[in-house]
C-alpha cells in the first residue's frame, strides 16, 4: 500500500465502522433530515398539532360566537381571514376546525391500525386458510370504493364527527392488514425469525416479541399517508353534512357553506380549502420522507 | 394464461357473495326500528308491524339475506323508501351521467398524467422533473371539493367562460353537455392524472435502462422515437391495467364532484338518499358500485395478460 493511499483507507474503514456503530433509527432519522421537503412537512404538521393542541389561546375569537354587525367582511387587521356569514370570525373556525382534522386523521388511523396490523399479522404469520379467509374479507372491503364506504356507514350509523372517525378508521383498516401482511410474511423468513422458533418460543410470541417490531417501519409510512387520506375523507365527510356538526368549526363544512356566498365572499372558499391543502400535502411530504428514510431501496 | 384467467374468474365469485353479505349488514348498523323511519310520523303498533312483515324485519337475519341476495341476483335492488321507485331503475337513470363524466375525467387524467409521467422520467433529476412531482404531489393533495369551488370562482363567476353548475345529456345537445361537464371532469380527473404521473414516471425508468432501448439507442435511433417507440409502449402495461384500476375510483370521487356542480348523477343520488335515510338507495349504490370496482379489478387483470406477450403465451 502506498503512502497516499493509506489515510484513504483508514478514511473509508473508519466511515464503515462510524456507520456500523450507528443504530437503524439514527440512521433513518439521517435520512429523513437529508431531505429537505420532508423536514418541511414536518414542521408544517407541527404547526397544525400546536395549533389544534392551543386552540383556545390561539384563536383571537370566539368561533361559534354570532355578530349580526359583522356578516361577511372580508379580511382586514380586525379580522386577518375575514368573517362568514353569521359574524364569525374566520381565522378563529379555521385554527378550531385544525383540532376536528387532526383529531379525526389520528384516531381514524389509530382504529385502522390497532385493527388492522393484528389481523395482518396473523393472516401473515399463520397462512393456510386463515391467510385465504382475511385475504378474501379484505378483498371484499377493498372492493367497494373508499369514500362511498366511509359515507355509507357514516349515514348508517349517523352523522357526527366520532361517526365519521369510526367510518373513516373502518374504511381505512383493510389497506394496514394488506400492508402488515406482507411486511410479516417477508420478516418471517429472517434468520433470527428462525431461531426464535427453534429455541422453543411459541408461535404468539414469535410473533408479536420479533415480527411485529419489524414490520412498524412500513406501518409507520402507511400510517403517515393514511393521516393525510383521512383528513381529506373528514374533511369530505363535513362538506356533506356526515361529520361535525355545526355550529361546531370544521373546515370541510366552511367549504359547504361558503358555497352559497361565492360571489360575495369568495374568501369563504379559500382559506378553508387552503388549509385543507397545506396539512395534507405536509403529511404526503413527511410520508415520502418516512419511506425513502425506512426504507431506501423503496425509493 | 386460460389458468391464470380462470383462477381469477373463480376468485371474484367469493369476493361478490362477501360484498353482498357486507352491504347487507350495513343496515344493522342503523340504530333504531327501520320501521319507525319508513313509518314517519304514523306510530300505530298495527301499522308498525305491517311494514316490519313487508320488509321481513320479523324474520331471521339469513332469511333476511337470502330473500334479499335472490332478489338482487334477480336484478331487483328493492325499492326507494322516499322516491317510491326501484332502485334498479333509478340506478340505471343515474349511472349514464357519472360514467359520461368518468370517461371524460378519466382521457383528461391520461391526456395529463402519462406526458408528466414521460417528461418526469425522461428529464430525471432535473427541473423538469422536479416540477412535475411536485404538481403531481399537489394534485394529490387538493380536495376535489375545493378545487371544484376555486374553479367555479375563476372559470365561471370571474371569467363566464362556463356555467357553474347543471347538466345536459350528451343526447340533448352535445355542446352543453360538454360545456356544463368540461370542469367537473377535470376535477375529478385531476387526482387520477397525479397518480398515473408517478406510475408512468417509476414505469419509464424502468424501461429506459432495458436493454432493448440500448439496443434502439445503438441502432442510431432518434431519442424521441426511442422513448416513444421503445420504452412508452412497455412502460404502459402497467399503467393501462392501473387505469382500469383507477376508473372505480372515479366513482367514488364523483360523489364530490357531482354534488359541488349540481349534477344529477350516481354520486348526487347516494347523497341524497343519505339525507333522506332511503336506505335502500344508499345500500343498492353501494352494490353496484363494489360489483363494477370487482368487475374492473378482473378486467384489470385479464388487460395485464392480453397486453404483455410474455403472459400471453404462457
Amino acid at each position: 500500500m502506498s503512502a497516499a493511499t493509506a489515510p484513504q483507507a483508514a478514511n473509508t474503514a473508519g466511515a464503515v465502522m462510524a456507520a456500523a456503530s450507528q443504530s437503524p433509527a439514527r440512521l433513518a432519522v439521517r435520512r429523513f433530515l437529508a431531505r429537505p421537503a420532508a423536514v418541511a412537512g414536518l414542521v408544517v404538521v407541527l404547526f397544525f398539532i400546536i395549533v389544534a393542541a392551543f386552540a383556545p389561546w390561539i384563536a383571537p375569537f370566539d368561533p361559534i360566537k354570532t355578530s349580526w354587525t359583522m356578516i361577511r367582511k372580508a379580511p382586514s387587521w380586525a379580522h386577518w381571514m375575514g368573517t362568514d356569514e353569521n359574524g364569525r370570525d374566520v381565522l378563529s373556525r379555521i385554527v378550531f376546525g385544525a383540532r376536528a382534522s387532526m383529531t379525526a386523521g389520528v384516531i381514524s388511523v389509530t382504529i385502522a391500525t390497532s385493527v388492522g396490523v393484528p389481523i395482518g399479522l396473523l393472516a401473515g404469520f399463520a397462512g393456510g386458510k386463515t391467510d385465504m379467509i382475511i385475504g378474501r374479507l379484505v378483498d371484499a372491503m377493498l372492493a367497494s370504493p373508499f369514500l362511498i364506504l366511509a359515507i355509507a356507514l357514516a349515514a348508517f350509523l349517523g352523522p357526527s364527527l366520532q361517526n365519521a372517525m369510526i367510518a373513516i378508521g373502518i374504511t381505512a383498516t383493510p389497506i394496514f392488514v394488506r400492508v402488515s401482511r406482507a411486511a410479516t410474511i417477508d420478516a418471517a423468513t429472517n434468520d433470527y425469525v428462525e431461531a426464535a422458533r427453534a429455541l422453543g418460543n411459541p408461535p404468539w410470541r414469535v410473533a408479536v416479541r420479533h415480527v411485529l417490531p419489524n414490520i412498524i417501519p412500513p406501518v409507520m409510512v402507511q400510517a403517515t399517508l393514511a393521516i393525510a387520506g383521512a383528513i381529506i375523507a373528514e374533511a369530505s365527510l363535513s362538506f356533506l353534512g356526515l361529520g361535525q356538526q355545526p355550529p361546531a368549526p370544521s373546515w370541510g363544512s366552511m367549504l359547504n357553506s361558503a358555497q352559497r356566498f361565492l360571489t360575495q365572499a369568495p374568501w369563504l372558499a379559500v382559506f378553508p380549502g387552503a388549509a385543507i391543502f397545506l396539512v395534507v400535502l405536509s403529511f404526503n411530504l413527511v410520508g415520502d420522507g418516512l419511506r425513502d428514510a425506512l426504507d431506501p431501496r423503496a425509493k | 394464461m386460460r389458468g391464470h384467467l380462470g383462477v381469477r374468474f373463480a376468485q371474484v365469485i367469493p369476493t361478490l357473495l362477501l360484498v353482498s353479505i357486507m352491504v347487507f349488514c350495513l343496515q344493522q348498523l342503523m340504530p333504531g326500528d327501520p320501521a319507525l323511519v319508513l313509518a314517519g310520523e304514523e306510530r300505530d303498533p298495527v301499522v308498525l308491524e305491517q311494514i316490519r312483515h313487508e320488509l321481513r324485519l320479523d324474520q331471521p337475519l339469513v332469511m333476511q339475506y337470502f330473500h334479499w341476495i335472490t332478489n338482487v341476483l334477480q336484478g331487483d335492488l328493492g325499492f326507494s323508501w322516499r322516491i317510491r321507485q326501484p332502485v334498479t331503475e333509478l340506478v340505471a337513470t343515474k349511472l349514464p351521467v357519472t360514467l359520461q363524466l368518468a370517461s371524460m375525467a378519466f382521457v383528461i387524467a391520461v391526456c395529463i398524467g402519462v406526458p408528466m409521467g414521460v417528461l418526469s422520467a425522461v428529464k430525471k433529476n432535473t427541473f423538469w422533473d422536479y416540477l412535475a412531482n411536485g404538481i403531481g404531489l399537489a394534485g394529490l393533495s387538493t380536495p376535489n371539493f375545493w378545487l371544484g369551488i376555486m374553479l367555479i370562482l375563476l372559470v365561471s363567476v370571474n371569467l363566464g367562460w362556463l356555467p357553474p353548475s347543471g347538466y345536459v345529456p350528451l343526447t340533448e345537445d352535445w355542446r352543453q353537455s360538454l360545456a356544463t361537464t368540461i370542469m367537473p371532469a377535470f376535477v375529478l380527473g385531476n387526482a387520477i392524472s397525479a397518480v398515473l404521473m408517478r406510475h408512468t414516471r417509476s414505469a419509464m425508468l424502468t424501461a429506459l435502462q432495458q436493454d432493448y432501448v440500448r439496443t434502439a439507442r445503438a441502432k442510431g435511433l432518434s431519442e424521441w422515437l426511442v422513448v416513444i417507440k421503445h420504452a412508452l409502449r412497455n412502460a404502459l402495461v402497467p399503467v393501462v391495467t392501473l387505469g382500469a384500476l383507477e376508473l372505480g375510483t372515479l366513482l367514488s370521487g364523483a360523489v364530490l364532484t357531482e354534488q359541488v356542480f349540481s349534477i344529477p348523477g350516481f354520486g348526487k343520488m347516494i347523497v341524497d338518499a343519505v339525507f333522506n335515510r332511503d336506505y335502500p338507495v344508499v345500500q343498492g349504490v353501494v352494490l353496484v358500485t363494489a360489483t363494477v370496482y370487482v368487475m374492473l379489478n378482473l378486467l384489470a387483470d385479464v388487460l395485464y395478460v392480453l397486453i404483455n406477450p410474455r403472459l400471453r403465451g404462457a
